[in-house]
């Protein structure tokens, strides 16, 4: 069995930088499309997704040693619902007004690739509390790419903030609609690559100069 | 020796070179929409000069800074954002405000044509991106025609519906009865006197422009023909209320901006398929899609999103009309 070699610190960071799930990984862009038209959906959607991929890999790393290989992807599947039921209903009982708007995709979390993926690779051949590092810097590098997108799409395309009007005027309409999605997507995933090579550059130019 | 073999140069095809270059081409293009852009100036006033420079000038100067910015080779002079300037201010109405053509051809040139990698790369036609990135974002601003009878006056112009809106809304019968007969609606849709974008009213102008291009050889009969042909037969076939075989091809042919798309839009190099076969699935695809959402879709106007979803088809097309090779023998045949 593969053990990992970084600290539970590094772990996290790697979820949320070198290994961002939207921006590097580009897996899971369904939600970012769909559920990211204003801040109070990536926030929910963000925060379900923080839960459910830490709990999934806590458990599945606790019963790793029990799982038959030719059946692991079943039991990642049934964890995955539990999970997911679990924040459904309570989403669904606490939270009414937005879990009708995106109560459909919480219920998709299923079937996310990053889930999945940390599940496969991580969870099941690593100790619990490196396993929850995992998932939780997974999980927060997940809300922070929703947070990022829907904020700017729910400011340039309604002018607003969690629903409270800031800038009057004619909104860019097409950024709450699919198609300005994509464009935000593509576009802050070409920021941050952006970001990256250039910081790649200094550090380079750095140890040149040393 | 060394003489000798200065003589044999060996470079890579192709061999024989011409005088045409895209900068050529591209300003013929340009001149070739000359007629439609007086036709505005014409019917809209200065309104038309305002929006369409605005285009040009924003266009132009996205290219430029985002080249220059980028340390690339700045080719603004070769004319392609100018005539997607020109083309995107010929979609719009004439009395948007002034942000609307900036930002625009901010979207025509920066996210569809150089993000792609410039000229030569992009999947879509930039000016109609630019248009339908306008028309999404201020729907209300973008289809608030006014009429062209207030030619020079400028501001308290009366708003009014397109052609092809009050055909939409009031039926055939209506709709004629706003010209008086239909020899006069016929006179005024092939003049220009009529609501709409400011290029696109004048199917007499757009047609003078697009003879030019025939004559020089820079379109081919294939992607506009099949367009229209594919528009008038079902028009004629499905348009009408009475029936099948009862519809009215002509005022779909000559309505919209069916002329503008179809000769200098669907035509556009970068973006139609490169072979003849593909050139015509695609006029005759751009066709289908225009009257399936003239007919039955919720916008009065399908042109530039019929022209748009064939250009996602393009690759598709060319990769599936491959000529046969001389002497090629097919796979079936081999195993035989």
């Amino acid at each position: 069995m593969a053990h990992t070699h970084k600290s539970n610190w590094e772990l996290i960071k790697n979820g949320i930088f070198s290994e961002n799930t939207i921006f590097r990984m580009a897996i899971s862009l369904c939600p970012s499309i769909a559920v990211t038209n204003s801040l109070k959906n990536g926030f929910f959607m963000g925060v379900s997704v923080i839960f459910v991929q830490t709990m999934v890999n806590l458990t599945v790393s606790l019963i790793r040693n029990f799982i038959n290989p030719k059946i692991r992807i079943p039991i990642f599947m049934l964890v995955i619902a539990g999970y997911v039921s679990l924040i459904d209903m309570s989403m669904a009982a606490f939270a009414r007004p937005v879990y009708k708007q995106i109560g459909l995709y919480i219920q998709l979390i299923v079937a996310f690739a990053s889930i999945f993926a940390r599940a496969e690779v991580f969870a099941v051949k690593n100790k619990i509390v490196p396993s929850i590092a995992d998932g939780l810097g997974m999980g927060i590098g997940f809300f922070f790419a929703m947070i990022i997108i829907s904020f700017f799409r729910e400011l340039l395309g309604k002018g607003a903030l969690w629903g409270v009007p800031i800038v009057s005027g004619n909104p860019l309409l097409i950024m709450i609609l699919p198609a300005g999605g994509f464009f935000a997507v593509g576009l802050l995933m070409g920021f941050f690559n952006w970001v990256d090579i250039k910081m790649a550059e200094r550090k380079a130019a750095q140890e040149t100069t040393m | 020796m060394s003489t000798e073999a200065k003589k044999l140069v060996v470079s890579v095809s192709p061999h024989v070179r011409d005088e045409e270059s895209i900068a050529k081409i591209m300003w013929t293009v340009n001149l070739a929409l000359l007629p439609a852009f007086i036709m505005s100036v014409y019917y809209f006033g200065p309104r038309a000069v305002y929006v369409t420079g605005l285009c040009i000038l924003s266009a132009v100067l996205s290219e430029h800074i985002f080249q220059k910015s980028l340390k690339k080779k700045i080719t603004t002079s070769d004319g392609s954002a100018f005539l997607t300037g020109l083309l995107l201010g010929m979609n719009l109405p004439p009395n948007v405000p002034f942000y609307i053509p900036i930002i625009g051809s901010f979207v025509a040139i920066v996210i569809t044509k150089m993000l792609f990698g410039g000229l030569g790369y992009n999947i879509f036609n930039p000016a109609l991106i630019g248009r339908a990135f306008l028309l999404l974002t201020w729907p209300k601003l973008m289809t608030r025609w006014h009429e062209p009878t207030a030619q020079f006056l400028g501001l308290d112009a009366k708003t009014t519906a397109t052609p092809l809106g009050l055909l939409k809304e009031e039926g055939l019968t209506k709709f004629i009865e706003h010209f008086g007969d239909k020899a006069s609606l016929y006179k005024s849709l092939l003049i220009g006197s009529t609501a709409g974008s400011l290029g696109e009213t004048s199917a007499i102008a757009l047609l003078i422009g697009a003879a030019l291009l025939f004559y020089k050889k820079y379109i081919t009969w294939h992607i506009p023909f099949s367009f229209l042909a594919s528009v008038a037969v079902i028009a004629w076939i499905f348009g009408g209320k009475e029936g099948l075989f009862t519809g009215d091809p002509i005022i779909h042919l000559l309505s919209g901006g069916l002329m503008l798309g179809a000769f200098f839009m669907a035509t556009d190099y970068v973006t139609c398929p490169t072979i003849r076969k593909g050139q015509i699935i695609f006029g005759i695809g751009c066709g289908a899609i225009t009257m399936l959402i003239r007919l039955k879709g919720g916008f009065p106007e399908g042109v530039m999103f019929a022209i748009l979803l064939m250009n996602c088809f393009a690759p598709l097309i060319d990769r599936n009309v491959v000529p046969k090779q001389f002497g090629a023998i097919k796979k079936k045949e081999v195993k035989k």
